[in-house]
């Protein structure tokens, strides 16, 4: 294709945005003292604050250019990812586990898994995590130079080492507090740089039930089609839906993965940290309005020859990504393209940011402070987190070049979550809720777990065995697959986890107060008016999720 | 030191600026490669809309420090 080419007050806008994360990485210093304050922002933040960075941080641009183009190809089903796929579990960590989390005053969520079973299934799920955090995040490295080399025209290089050193900059200088003020301006800038298009793309249609009307069926439903994956563009059933992505995936990614929640522990207070996802998870109701509506108009577009509308191919297939680059370039006039760049790019770097500031803590914390040097100093720590951030670059660099020179570990980033996320959620539920609970039930469960789904992963993608095997469906599509894998895993940890608790030595109970329900006093809410407390915007939240079921049934 | 919010502000009156001197230009001066919609001049008032929410965030926030 043709470049989608930048006009010097592009340019600009986004020479304005490098310069001004960069700048905020410099301001942001001199408040950066202590191994606190780098790692945790000082634990001050106001759930506000906490609460857009939890969003944005999962908030990444390959998130929108991939959803916008997943619902391109599966249709409205994709909104089950914001919908189902994410409120009930967000909803679940600020009630219930939150608590857990927050009183501990621990500092990563590996280090939950050391006060409650031991140090050797921190230090497992702490590697696991490092090695997660890097891969995406040079994955991620890896996508954005792809899609700015193919819409924009960039070099490959200039884009990937542009990105890295600026993330490397204000990450490096102020740690977390830096990563979360980038993380809101990113969430400011993607709704003001890419909410246009789908503004736009109404206007030129005439509103949302034309252009639902002009889909078929199977595309424009959230729940009628799913008795009969082959009534549906997914291709699966409600109940993968619910157990798969509503349940395992969901609750495992946003319950337990330390990207997100390493946001709700900067939190000022319990109070303040239970709210952080709650106030989150009316905002990400909202993304589809983005992302799937502009999905779902490239889609009428491209269904209507007129329009003059239709997705990149590459090699004879379709590239269902270019679908929001290729409404910006229809809608957007100079000025407005380099604002929607900007959203892309500091999605990106945002996402990059979000990764690698996670990878420091985890890093410093639960394997060098935990194995390497069990005495280090404040000062030390706060070193390290600075160096590992030096590093963490340099190993993302390093997977986005690995990536460039074999495409096909692109597929892997999907079942990467599946691997590493989906068992761990059943080894904290079991220990946050259940006390006799052992540390080496947890320990077997979590290895079980992980090694079983990636198992499944390589079994079906070298056809040991047959999809419908894992999806007790046939037709079924890769998403499903993901979705039910991510089940299966969660049940072989869930099951192997209490089995040998059975057989196993328990802790004793005096060291698992303040770990485990039951065994800690609560009260969370305390003089607090109902309409303040946690659980009534827990309500409000749930109210609205259903009525966007019903409402798009 | 400022909260994240007069940031907020700051960088969307500035890009806000820039969107709607351009827009108002091309209002005078028209394009010849004209985009889908062009007739409604999005940049104009997209770029008043980040305007007008930029001043509030920094006019809210510029009195505010945050210990």
């Amino acid at each position: 294709m043709t470049a989608i080419g930048l006009s010097p007050v592009d340019w600009l806008i986004i020479a304005i945005y490098f310069g001004f994360v960069i700048g905020i990485g410099f301001y942001l210093k001199k408040f950066t003292k202590s191994e606190e304050d780098f790692f945790l922002a000082g634990r001050k933040n106001s759930s506000w604050v906490a609460g857009l960075a939890f969003l944005s941080a999962n908030l990444g641009a390959l998130e929108i250019l991939g959803m916008t183009g997943n619902t391109f190809k599966y249709g409205m089903f994709v909104a089950h990812f914001y919908w189902i796929g994410a409120i009930p579990a967000m909803l679940f960590l600020g009630i219930y586990m939150m608590p857990f989390y927050y009183s501990s005053k621990i500092k990563s969520v590996p280090g939950y898994l050391k006060l409650r079973f031991d140090e050797k299934t921190r230090v497992l799920n702490g590697i696991a995590f490092a090695i997660m955090t890097l891969l995406v995040s040079g994955i991620n490295l890896y996508a954005m130079a792809l899609v700015l080399h193919t819409f924009f025209g960039w070099s490959w290089h200039v884009s990937m080492w542009a990105s890295a050193l600026t993330v490397a900059v204000y990450v490096t200088l102020s740690g977390l507090m830096s990563a979360i003020f980038t993380e809101i301006i990113q969430f400011f800038l993607i709704w003001f740089g890419l909410f246009l298009v789908s503004v736009l793309g109404l206007i030129e249609l005439g509103g949302v039930h034309q252009v639902l009307s002009r889909i078929p069926e199977s595309f424009n439903t959230l729940w009628s089609t799913s008795s009969n994956p082959a009534q549906n563009g997914m291709m699966i059933t409600w109940g993968g839906i619910v157990l798969g992505l509503g349940f395992v995936l969901s609750f495992g990614y946003w319950t337990t993965d330390f990207l997100v929640v390493q946001r709700a522990f900067s939190a000022k207070n319990l109070h303040s940290a239970r709210m952080t996802p709650i106030l989150a998870s009316f905002f990400k109701m909202a993304i589809p309005f983005i992302v799937i509506l502009a999905g779902l108009i490239a889609l009428v577009l491209a269904n209507d020859p007129k329009s003059g509308f239709h997705l990149l191919m590459d090699n004879g297939h379709i590239n269902y990504d270019s679908a929001l680059p290729l409404l910006i370039a229809r809608y957007y006039p100079e000025g407005l393209v380099g604002l929607g760049v900007t959203a892309l790019l500091a999605g990106f770097m945002a996402g990059q940011a979000g990764n690698i500031s996670a990878f420091n803590t985890v890093w410093t914390y639960d394997i060098y402070k935990s194995i390497i040097n069990k005495k280090a100093s404040d000062t030390h720590l706060l070193w390290m987190g600075r160096a590992a951030t030096i590093v963490g670059i340099i190993i993302s660099l390093g997977t986005a070049y690995w990536a460039m020179s074999f495409p096909s570990i692109m597929d892997y980033m999907q079942a990467i979550f599946s691997w590493v996320n989906a068992p761990l959620f059943a080894t904290m539920l079991l220990g946050m809720f259940v006390v006799w609970i052992t540390p080496a039930g947890a320990f077997w469960g979590l290895i079980s777990g992980m090694v079983s789904s990636f198992i499944m992963y390589l079994a079906v993608k070298f056809s040991w065995v047959g999809l419908s095997l894992i999806t007790l469906s046939s037709p079924s599509s890769d998403m499903a697959a993901n979705f039910w894998r991510a089940w299966w895993a969660w049940l072989i940890c869930f099951v192997v986890t209490i089995v040998i608790s059975l057989f196993t030595k328990k802790k004793p109970k005096e060291e698992l107060v303040g770990l485990v329900k039951g065994l800690t006093k609560e009260n969370l809410n305390e003089n607090v008016p109902f309409i303040k407390r946690p659980e009534f915007y827990a309500i409000l939240s749930l109210i609205i999720l259903i009525l966007l079921n019903v409402y798009f049934w | 030191m400022k909260p994240i919010w007069y940031f907020v502000g700051l960088i969307l009156f500035i890009m806000g600026i820039i969107i709607e001197v351009n827009g108002i230009y091309f209002l005078i001066n028209p394009p010849v490669d004209k985009k889908v919609l062009a007739n409604i001049h999005p940049d104009v008032w997209w770029g008043g809309i980040m305007i007008i929410v930029g001043i509030i965030y920094i006019l809210k926030n510029r009195k505010v420090k945050i210990s």
